[in-house]
């Protein structure tokens, strides 16, 4: 089980560690499936699409995308058939927020794909869920087997007329099927190679066809928002975005794991309240939004947790990952552990990411070895700028974040390297 | 209802040939029997199995073992975990124990960071990983019959 923090509010995690995961009684005995029952029931599409739009859900993956927007796009679309996908490859690194949905509450995301194939008129749908959650491919798929069972799932749905039927994908390791358009090759069997955007999934997605896709995280929020509406909904987060985040937090704290909290708490806040402190030595920064994410320094542990705020300064929230470092770590050791990962991760597809993240992880690595010259920095920046602007998807185009983050407060330690001194210790020159 | 062929869904063949394999591989063999049934080229099928982290088209050990080298466990003390690993394996990550036994292979985040650092060996987890801890799992897995 995935540990949880002391939760100021739950909605996603409501249930998880409560009921037994592979119960659908339990589930239904707090409530469960009501919400697909009132839609089937009570609701026209266009009331779903609404009632989301209206609650104001953003895409809990780390674009947040308006989900309701992305719903009636796809509604609108006039192919058939349309699918429903449910992101379910975490694998940013530091990102264990949607492991604790599919171990501890499975019904939950299956009824938020029904409603969502139901809003947009999908009878089908996918989790892609990552193949080293062994786990959460068991529970998804023995939840699976019960809403069957419980006539949830399959044809003419609790008499209503309406058909869903969902099917696990296995992913086969790959950082990049993340990406969603990467993620639908790999469903359709190929290599998981990113395409080029747009066309976007609501018009052309799986096998060209409309696709709405989203991540574990928003789809676990469709059926609370449906029994309570959006006005409740838009009481708990910011005006720009309502509604909770499942933090992860990780690294140099007392307590690490996910933390449920209304979007827009603060770094501090989840440091000192809910993470118990620093570990033992002084905070010197966080990284937030996983591998992809940018370096917050101390002058930004006041800072609002959300999309919007974030982004206005030029950062992200991402997947909502917060690894948290103390002063005994080295930033060219960590930056070259990232830049190690995006290396490897790299599809290989466009020119920028695969040449890029080679050359960035080799300046950087003789720059941790004390081999490196002064304009190495400068490098390394114009490189990340380069693949920025250049690279097909997210994973070329994220480094400059980190990068950049990372050098606006500790260039310094990198100057250190080049003179052949690590200050922390940590790399061996 | 069926939602897709199975029969042709290449990334569930090379999953079930590699699990069919003694040795945890796909063999070219498999790789071109999967292509035929795909209705595909050779060379997109391997293609395929390339570029999946789970899939080797080289024979590996019995035992898995991979090594968690991400944000999280780096900074919670993976590289003493490869240390130790390789130390008492006497193989590099990449290679395999002459024995058969065990493969090291460093991977990207498993998602377990609230047990960093971490590994999987085969389908198993293990979490908040110390150096005496490792040589307690490697000696019961060594014990352990083929």
């Amino acid at each position: 089980m995935v540990k949880e923090l002391k939760s100021p509010v739950r909605i996603v995690l409501e249930n998880c560690g409560k009921i037994n995961p592979e119960s659908i009684e339990e589930y239904i005995a707090q409530g469960g499936y009501k919400a697909v029952n009132r839609v089937l029931q009570e609701m026209k599409p266009e009331e779903v699409i609404n009632e989301i739009k209206a609650s104001g859900l953003q895409g809990r993956g780390g674009a947040a995308f308006p989900t309701g927007l992305k719903w009636e796009f796809t509604s609108r679309a006039k192919d058939t058939p349309r699918y429903i996908i449910c992101n379910a490859d975490e694998g940013e690194p530091g990102t264990f927020k949607d492991r604790p949905i599919l171990e501890g509450d499975p019904h939950k995301i299956i009824e938020g794909m029904i409603i969502a194939g139901y809003a947009v008129g999908a009878h089908y749908g996918y989790i892609y869920i990552r193949g080293e959650y062994i786990l959460s491919i068991n529970r998804f798929q023995k939840a699976l087997e019960q809403a069957e069972e419980h006539r949830f799932l399959g044809e003419d749905i609790l008499e209503s007329g309406f058909n869903f039927q969902i099917e696990i994908h296995q992913g086969a390791g790959s950082y990049v099927c993340g990406e969603e358009t990467a993620l639908m090759d790999s469903i359709e069997g190929k290599r998981g190679n990113p395409r080029f955007k747009p066309p976007f999934p609501p018009s052309s997605g799986l096998w060209k066809k409309p696709t709405v896709i989203n991540n574990v995280e928003t789809l676990a929020n469709i059926a609370p928002i449906i029994l309570k509406g959006a006005d409740w909904f838009r009481g708990f987060g910011t005006k720009e975005c309502p509604g909770t985040k499942v933090y992860a937090v990780s690294g140099h704290v007392k307590e690490v794991g996910v933390v449920e909290a209304p979007m827009g708490i603060t770094l501090r806040k989840i440091i000192n309240e809910y993470a118990g402190g620093m570990r033992q030595g002084k905070f010197k920064m966080a990284q937030v939004g996983g591998t992809a994410g940018a370096i917050l320094g101390e002058d930004m542990l006041d800072v609002s947790l959300d999309y919007a705020s974030l982004k206005r300064k030029g950062l992200v929230l991402g997947s909502g990952a917060i690894l948290v470092m103390d002063e005994t770590t080295c930033c060219v050791d960590m930056l070259k552990c990232f830049l190690n990962f995006f290396k490897r991760e790299c599809c290989g597809k466009c020119v920028p990411g695969r040449i890029g993240t080679e050359k960035l992880l080799e300046i950087t690595t003789s720059i941790s070895q004390g081999k490196g010259k002064e304009d190495d920095i400068d490098l390394i920046l114009q490189t990340a700028k380069v693949m920025q602007k250049a690279s097909l998807c997210a994973l070329g185009q994220s480094p400059i974040l980190p990068i950049s983050t990372i050098l606006k407060y500790f260039k310094e330690e990198f100057i250190e390297h080049i003179k052949g001194r690590c200050p922390t210790g940590v790399c061996k020159i | 209802m069926k939602l897709r062929d199975k029969e042709k869904d290449v990334i569930a063949l090379l999953s079930e040939a590699q699990r069919e394999s003694k040795h945890n591989y796909i063999t070219e063999e498999k790789l071109k029997l999967i292509a035929q049934e795909a209705g595909l080229s050779y060379s997109e099928v391997y293609g395929v199995a390339t570029f999946y982290s789970l899939f080797s088209l080289k024979p590996r050990g019995e035992y898995i073992i991979r090594v968690c080298d991400s944000g999280p466990c780096h900074l919670m003390g993976s590289r003493s975990i490869f240390e130790v690993l390789e130390e008492e394996l006497k193989i590099k990550v990449g290679e395999t124990t002459p024995d058969g036994k065990f493969t090291l292979e460093e991977t990207s985040c498993l998602g377990i960071c609230d047990e960093a650092p971490a590994m999987m060996i085969n389908e198993k987890v293990y979490g908040n990983l110390t150096p005496q801890e490792i040589k307690k799992i490697l000696k019961r897995l060594r014990e352990k019959k083929w």
